[in-house]
């Protein structure tokens, strides 16, 4: 015992007054920490959430692998047509899961533990989720980045890669705080499992990660050109096309919907304001349970 | 330096038939330095009460307060003085108890090397040392609960709340508990635990309050609530075991005879009887009227009355008996759903 305070007793009345940043920053970092610890010691979610979307991009890949030449837009092969899906569809679903950890944490009480604690602001709870979350489904994008890029399906260079990471960033933001939002609205983790599994696959089968739009029906057209998951694989996609010029994102069409041709830029906005709309969506259920 | 006043709360609807009034008018004022027990079969609305005073809570009605603290304006003030020790203890199963500490620590805001160094005296003083580092799922439920005191006191809190501390636990996992407790309150901090245990309260508690079906009907030191009953009591067996038709005979025998204020049949130990009885003098009457009846007299012990009595004189049924009442009536998902944000 180094300490002058007997092990026991109170401390006098002080005032800690340390800044509310630093506050914050603590007991966000700690929690942060928290879910990484978990992650380390059970890498399974990271192991499997890197390993399905390969099998996807290998066998998915080699499905058409004798396609006639010049049948997609473009005219690459399908594999390098299918890499840009399968990394949103790997964010995707690692951000759709962002609200399990935080389920598991209400179920089992643990939340409560750190509701009776003297949080600087309960914001920090979503904050580490959301923390956590985004670097997990980076991680897991970029490996498979990378092993398309070993595959032959292409590499989008310095400034490409930083668009995509980008993409990525504001999709994931906007699925991170629908799967929050919906961590606290139903009653409990197997009602989100199962939401999570009837969202997961529908949403990659109407987007253009597996097939462009002008291969589609109209109706299917439609819904693909309204997913979300398509305004973060076309701009990928065309980062991926070639050589990016930056001063031509605001210009040059990557998207041509029904409604009409849009831009990466155009996407980039659509995802900035999902993710801003969901976040101030949920955040009066969150302020609900969390006060 | 507790106080709840006047605190209601239900769960469910109002109109709804499956409303359940967990509180219902209940005040306390817990003086500072105190080791504070509150008493109660299960149901009794112990835990409702300990979950409004540390904010997890909002009461229908009621103040709240900690040290001058208004718990229900400023609930943020409160908790830096709260400790809070849960009943269902929620556990990182991955993380070692250490880890867990530290997180809680930094969800306190302390300076890390403050914090590690106060996980160590905490380690040392609930002898944690053998298995801090390995895993919580690896704990037994003493190992757990010790864990949990650990983190309720690591902000070095003024107020701390433990909601049934000992419930389920081996003796020495109980004993190390006890034994903080009593030092804790003599080192100064105010400490309020639920139980259910009498004995534990009698042996622990400074002051007391009984509740029952959300009110409190009982309050001060237990030897003022025993002293108030009066008399002595006398647990008489005929033989090892009797049978109820002699014991009620000898019920009538015992209960014309002056002195004795009341003879209850103790079912459970054999149809022993339970007397009241008013000083010595009684008990030798007693023992010369079995005589002259001709019976035999396998035990006769006398007592000083216990905190089941007063429970029994307050309620008119002894705790064992309130705790197999509801025993059957809990509803464990609307529990969780209770406890569940």
């Amino acid at each position: 015992m180094t300490s002058a305070t007997p092990a026991l007793s109170p401390l006098p009345e002080t005032s800690v007054s340390s800044s509310a940043l630093a506050e914050i920053s603590q007991e966000t970092l700690a929690l942060t920490r928290r879910l990484f610890v978990q992650l380390i010691r059970r890498p399974s979610t990271l192991v499997a959430g890197v390993l399905q979307p390969l099998i996807w991009l290998v066998l998915f890949g080699a499905l058409f692998a004798k396609a006639p030449a010049g049948l997609l837009p473009g005219g690459g092969s399908y594999g390098r047509f299918l890499g840009a899906g399968v990394i949103v569809f790997t964010a995707f679903s690692a951000a759709l899961n962002a609200g399990l950890p935080v389920m598991f944490d209400r179920e089992f009480g643990f939340l409560n533990r750190l509701l009776v604690a003297p949080l600087r602001s309960r914001s920090s709870i979503v904050l580490a989720s959301v923390l956590y979350i985004t670097s997990l489904s980076l991680v897991q994008s970029l490996a498979i980045v990378g092993t398309a890029g070993v595959l032959g399906y292409g590499w989008p260079g310095a400034t490409g890669l930083a668009l995509v990471v980008i993409t990525l960033l504001l999709l994931v933001f906007a699925v991170t705080a629908l799967s929050l939002g919906l961590a606290f609205l139903l009653p409990g983790h197997i009602e989100l499992i199962a939401v999570i599994f009837v969202a997961n696959l529908p949403l990659l089968f109407a987007s253009t990660a597996l097939a462009p739009i002008s291969f589609m029906p109209t109706w299917l057209g439609w819904l693909a050109a309204l997913n979300p998951l398509t305004f973060a694989i076309e701009p990928i996609r065309s980062a991926y096309a070639g050589d990016l010029v930056l001063s031509r994102i605001a210009t040059d069409v990557v998207l041509e919907a029904p409604y009409g041709s849009l831009t990466t830029a155009n996407c980039l906005a659509i995802l900035t304001a999902l993710a801003v709309g969901l976040f101030l969506l949920i955040r009066p259920l969150l302020d609900r349970k969390l006060s | 330096m507790i106080e709840l006043h006047n605190l209601s709360k239900r769960y469910g609807s109002g109109g709804r038939s499956d409303a359940v009034l967990a509180l219902d008018g209940v005040s306390l004022t817990v003086p500072s330095g105190c080791l504070y027990g509150l008493l109660g079969p299960n149901g009794a609305g112990k835990t409702t009460a300990l979950r409004i005073l540390c904010t997890l809570l909002a009461p229908d009605a009621g103040q709240v307060r900690v040290a001058g603290v208004d718990a229900l304006d400023d609930p943020r003030g409160a908790r830096r003085l709260l400790g809070y020790v849960a009943q269902e203890v929620a556990i990182d199963k991955i993380l070692s108890g250490r880890e867990l500490l530290a997180l809680q620590g930094d969800l306190h805001h302390l300076p890390r090397q403050e914090r590690n160094a106060r996980i160590e005296e905490l380690i040392g003083l609930l002898e944690m040392e053998a298995w801090i580092d390995r895993r919580c799922g690896t704990y037994s439920g003493g190992m757990r609960r010790r864990l949990d005191l650990a983190t309720g006191l690591l902000h070095r809190p003024r107020v701390l709340v433990l909601d049934e501390p000992t419930v389920g636990l081996d003796i020495e996992s109980r004993a190390t508990i006890w034994r903080v407790l009593q030092q804790l309150r003599d080192q100064g901090t105010t400490v309020l635990l639920s139980s259910h245990y009498l004995e534990e309260v009698d042996a622990l508690a400074d002051r007391l309050a009984i509740l029952e079906a959300g009110r409190v009907i009982a309050e001060g030191t237990p030897a003022d609530l025993k002293g108030a009953l009066g008399g002595d009591r006398v647990t008489l067996r005929i033989r090892e075991f009797s049978d109820e038709q002699e014991a009620v005979r000898v019920r009538s025998l015992l209960q014309a005879c002056q002195g004795v204020r009341q003879v209850v049949i103790n079912r459970a130990q054999g149809y022993s009887l339970n007397l009241v009885v008013d000083g010595d003098a009684v008990i030798e009457r007693l023992r010369h009227q079995l005589a002259d009846a001709d019976l035999p007299v396998f035990a006769l012990a006398q007592s000083r009355a216990s905190l089941d009595d007063v429970y029994l004189q307050a309620t008119g049924r002894t705790l064992q008996d309130a705790e197999l009442a509801v025993a059957g009536q809990r509803d464990a998902k609307a529990e969780r759903k209770q406890a569940m944000r």
